[in-house]
């Protein structure tokens, strides 16, 4: 099992490199290329939804994201530290009830869309979203 | 790669060319230049996202909320957009039934057209 860790401050730059290395590690790990813009819109998803908590709660904190090659599966584990004791349940679509700016709870609804397996864990000390695709052992780049 | 923003007239719509990746690290441009379009009284907007590589949940929600702005004035924000990955976002949140999608900006004008 091979693994990496990635931490980074709460800034919103810093999505974008979060999203690159999961989609480098995805495609070294051997996920079906076809697979890979689901990873990166996916883990994207996930670092916004955290870097906007953080923003909101502890802005000085880092976020984490563990990668890890296991049993024929890419996964990925996003870990924030801000308090999130629900998370908001998908609703039908209402124009007026949407915000403009960042649109809590479709991020959740979008990385469920995307990825073949997902958990969310809500506590009061953080969120973890722990997501996974298919990374089939013998297609994997050495 | 970053985002690039341009805008011009065409009879009654205005057309923005967005290109690059629509992140929470640069959806508020879009937002900024979607304000102020309609703060300049333009509420026919043509988002045309054909040269955009990436679109997440933060820049839904900056296209949603340029929606609600010109919808105030009776107006209308429509896309062109014939990118897989991209309407693969949209359908998933439901949102291919509020904005109007066209496969070109020729098709939207026409259709636009025939609304008026």
């Amino acid at each position: 099992m091979a693994t990496v860790e990635l931490t980074f401050s709460a800034l919103p730059a810093h999505v974008r490199t979060a999203r690159l290395v999961a989609t480098a590690i995805a495609r070294r790990t051997g996920v079906e290329e076809s697979l890979l813009d689901e990873v990166r819109l996916a883990v994207g998803e996930a670092c916004s939804r955290a870097v906007e908590a953080h923003r909101a709660h502890c802005p000085g904190e880092p976020i984490r994201i563990e990668l890890k090659d296991d049993s024929g599966r890419f996964e990925v584990t996003v870990s924030d530290q801000a308090p999130s004791d629900e998370i908001k349940q998908e609703q039908p679509v209402d124009l007026g009830a949407l915000s403009d700016s960042f649109m809590s709870g479709f991020g959740i609804a979008v990385i469920a869309g995307l990825a073949d397996d997902v958990e969310v864990f809500p506590s009061p000390k953080g969120m973890r979203i722990r997501m996974s695709w298919p990374a089939p052992t013998n297609a994997r780049v050495v | 790669m970053d985002l690039k923003l341009d805008h011009h007239q065409d009879d009654r719509l205005t057309i923005v060319e967005v290109e690059g990746e629509i992140d929470v690290y640069t959806a508020p441009r879009l937002r900024e230049l979607l304000i102020d379009l309609v703060n300049k009284g333009s509420y026919h907007l043509l988002v045309n996202m054909e040269k955009v590589d990436f679109l997440d949940s933060t820049g839904l929600g900056v296209l949603v909320g340029g929606l609600k702005r010109v919808r105030a004035h009776d107006g209308s924000l429509e896309l062109v957009c014939t990118q897989e990955r991209i309407l693969k976002i949209f359908r998933i949140t439901g949102l291919t039934k509020v904005f109007g999608i066209y496969a070109s900006v020729d098709e939207a004008k026409e259709a636009h057209g025939r609304d008026k």
